[in-house]
């Protein structure tokens, strides 16, 4: 069998030089992209423009004002309500790996000038997987932003619920989706921005509950997952099933998001949402 | 008995499906067909029926009999025009005053192209949503497995009700086998693990009531069923709507608070 390393480069050694930058390989085109190239260009290739994955506090500091984000129920962090085996020791290795206590990061924050509650979901926790103290951080995020009047401002990212939490994981998607809807009957906008990957419980809850579902281009967006759906129907699934574009085709989304443009497209659209009456006065100006 | 002989139990040929319930408990079953946007879906049945001579809506999630009617229902595995057809009941309910009574047997929301393409994943959302806040009384029993968001779906209840060898989980034990220990015949031990049977539910407070099989029995257990619906029933028919309301989302608001 011929070996996948034999159409590799060498690594030669550049000549008499400094050594060459350090790159990320883009998972998309393939291209060796400068890491400081892609960091400025928010880690979306600047040639082909595939999103990478990028951590939910990287992503804070892309998305907020600097200095307006005000952290809610940092110290929250797991528990094994069922004794799940194991299940102590992989929250300590995700603690360890994210730096974070749990999945999901929430507060409250201005984009663009605007105030927003917001939340974003952490991969390098448990694949952003949903246990109670994700459910219970979202839901107090909705009952905050309820109370003190504000538009709801989400970036999911999960694998699904947790197992290791058994029902009481499935029970956060009733929880967070009750949240979601006592929020939305005061009038309040929810924004829900779906990144790569959106799935399980989350995509069956609070991912498809936004006023406005946007997405990040090319993210996996789905109830099954592709091994699943596979598995199920024996036989191998379409290029480009359950992207963001085709959910966008099929009438799930209402629109595909850059990256770069996001804490513009996002201000914009809370924007439209503050309380305007038509001016007479302007009008007359016309 | 260990879990997973419970979730045998649960999932076993011989075990009554949602029609045989809705038959044994309610009286004039009138079936109602449709979800008015794409599809009749065979895993889910509803439709008007009497208890006590008082109109209910009930919703089933129907595995089916017969080997032509189990492949025609889909094994009880939704399409999102199954729950699309069962909010639409519910929502009809809810604007004639009557209550909702649902019986949840499924192992799961189906994994397929068309489920996917459709909207699973919104279609189960949207009910979660929308049963929240449901102006009428709702009962869900989970009469064999309770599977995951596909049964979470037909289930945001006032009460929810389990027999003691009905299963209700996150995910199947095999998947939580093959998905942890990478080998789906661990079956059994994740069962154990992921705590999914009647009694270890109750005792954490996450289902209402229990009943007992009576050895198999199922008769006598869907009489013990049509009695406990009667005065629940009229429990929270009494209710005015905003309290009826209120007690439902501090139920679910309850669970896993930290």
């Amino acid at each position: 069998m011929l070996k996948k390393s034999l159409f590799k480069k060498p690594n030669i050694p550049l000549e008499g030089g400094a050594a060459p930058p350090p790159t990320l390989k883009c998972s998309d085109c393939a291209r060796q992209i400068p890491k400081k190239e892609l960091a400025e260009n928010l880690y979306v290739c600047p040639r082909c423009g595939f999103h990478f994955r990028i951590s939910a506090r990287r992503r804070l500091s892309v998305l907020v004002d600097d200095g307006t984000f005000q952290e809610f129920d940092a110290a929250l962090s797991g528990k094994n309500p069922l004794d799940f085996p194991g299940y102590d020791e992989k929250l300590q290795k995700s603690r360890e790996d994210s730096g974070e206590k749990e999945a999901v990061l929430t507060g409250a924050a201005e984009i663009g000038g605007k105030k927003c509650a917001l939340f974003i979901m952490e991969r390098a926790f448990m694949m952003g997987s949903m246990g109670a103290v994700v459910g219970e951080k979202i839901t107090r995020l909705f009952e905050y932003a309820a109370e003190n009047r504000l538009p709801v401002v989400g970036f999911t990212l999960s694998g699904g619920a947790r197992m290791q939490e058994g029902l009481f994981s499935l029970m956060q998607m009733a929880k967070v989706s009750g949240a979601v809807r006592l929020h939305g009957e005061a009038g309040l906008l929810y924004i829900a921005v779906l990144t790569d990957p959106t799935t399980g419980g989350v995509t069956a809850s609070f991912a498809m509950e936004g006023d406005i579902i946007l997405a990040e281009p090319k993210a996996l967006i789905a109830f099954a997952g592709p091994r699943v759906i596979e598995q199920t129907i024996r036989k191998k699934l379409p290029e480009g099933f359950q992207r963001s574009e085709l959910l966008l085709e099929k009438g799930f989304l209402d629109a595909i998001a850059d990256r770069r443009a996001h804490a513009q497209t996002i201000s914009r659209l809370l924007g439209l949402h503050e309380p305007r009456n038509f001016d007479e006065h302007k009008h007359k100006e016309d | 008995m260990q879990a997973y002989e419970r979730v045998q139990k649960a999932r076993g040929a011989a075990r009554p499906t949602a029609l045989s319930l809705i038959n044994a408990v309610f009286t004039g079953f009138f079936e109602l067909h449709g979800d008015r946007v794409f599809a009749d879906d065979r895993a889910v049945v509803g439709g008007l029926a009497q208890l006590d001579g008082a109109p209910v809506t009930v919703i089933g999630l129907e595995k089916g009999s017969s080997v032509k009617d189990k492949v025609e229902r889909n094994f009880g595995a939704a399409h999102p025009e199954g729950y699309r057809k069962a909010l639409r009941l519910m929502k009809q309910a809810e604007k004639f005053g009557r209550p909702v009574v649902t019986i949840v047997d499924t192992a799961g929301a189906y994994c397929g192209i068309g489920a996917e393409e459709r909207g699973q994943g919104r279609a189960i959302a949207v009910n979660l949503m929308e049963m929240m806040r449901l102006k009428t009384p709702v009962i869900s029993i989970v009469l064999g497995e309770g599977g995951s968001g596909g049964a979470l779906a037909l289930a945001v209840a006032d009460e929810v009700w389990l027999f003691e060898n009905s299963v209700y989980s996150v995910i199947s034990p095999e998947g939580a086998a093959s998905i942890l220990y990478k080998d789906p015949a661990k079956a059994a031990e994740a069962a154990d693990s992921l705590r999914l049977t009647a009694g270890d539910l109750a005792s954490f407070g996450l289902i209402d009531r229990v009943f007992s099989e009576h050895n198999d029995n199922f008769e006598r257990a869907f009489m013990d069923v049509k009695k406990e619906l009667r005065v629940t029933l009229r429990k929270l028919c009494g209710l005015n709507k905003e309290e009826l309301l209120e007690l439902r989302w501090r139920k679910f608001r309850a669970m896993g608070e930290t």
